[in-house]
């Protein structure tokens, strides 16, 4: 089994992006990887308890998805965690410009966490930018 | 006493399949015998893929009509 850690930057709140996002963090963490996750910019707002607004899709891809039974990139998230101990934080930049509180966010999400210390987590893992 | 359990993915697209197979291994005892039926080609690749990199046991992949049935023993 592999050991190698992935870290995912998302920054993109489109679906296709948060999409492959989560199915890159929900596989990576089933299959026996440390997984990390910094969620800020567009993407983090999608996180927000009972904030139910569709991502926009970007194009033909995203059109089709909505459409058809793709799991939920929210789902799948959760999955990473409960089902593969990733880890997803939030960017407490992110945060304090939305104005939103730990308890504001999905329960799965971990504590806030700044760019300095993800970085330092990131350093000696492979990273996933969306 | 070793069981036999369907996981149905039909309808789902990856890794719906491949999530719904590891919520049921947890669910499951060493030794049970899990089939995954799925109409995601994608998923009927990359299930076996995974369990062999996970370390459980991939018995047999089948198709029919459209849907694949993708069998693994839990071994751990």
């Amino acid at each position: 089994m592999s050991t190698s850690k992935i870290c995912v930057v998302v920054v993109s709140g489109t679906l296709e992006r948060l999409q492959m996002a989560a199915m890159v963090a929900s596989v990576g963490a089933v299959s026996g990887q440390e997984v990390l996750v910094f969620l800020s910019m567009n993407a983090l707002p999608h996180f927000i308890k009972g904030r139910n607004v569709k991502a926009p899709h970007e194009g033909e891809m995203g059109a089709l998805m909505s459409g058809k039974k793709v799991p939920d990139f929210k789902t799948l998230m959760e999955q990473a965690v409960e089902l593969g101990d990733a880890k997803v934080y939030p960017c407490s930049m992110a945060m304090d410009v939305l104005g939103v509180d730990q308890h504001d966010l999905e329960n799965y999400l971990t504590e806030a966490t700044g760019l300095t210390k993800f970085l330092d987590d990131a350093r000696d893992g492979q990273v996933w930018t969306f | 006493m070793a069981e036999k359990k369907i996981v149905d993915g039909r309808g789902s697209f990856c890794p719906g399949p491949l999530m719904e197979l590891i919520v049921a291994l947890k669910a499951s005892q060493i030794g049970d015998e899990l089939e995954v039926l799925s109409t995601d080609k994608g998923s009927a690749n990359d299930i076996p893929e995974w369990v062999r990199k996970v370390g459980h046991e991939y018995i047999s992949t089948t198709e029919e009509a459209g849907v694949w049935h993708i069998t693994v023993r839990k071994t751990k």
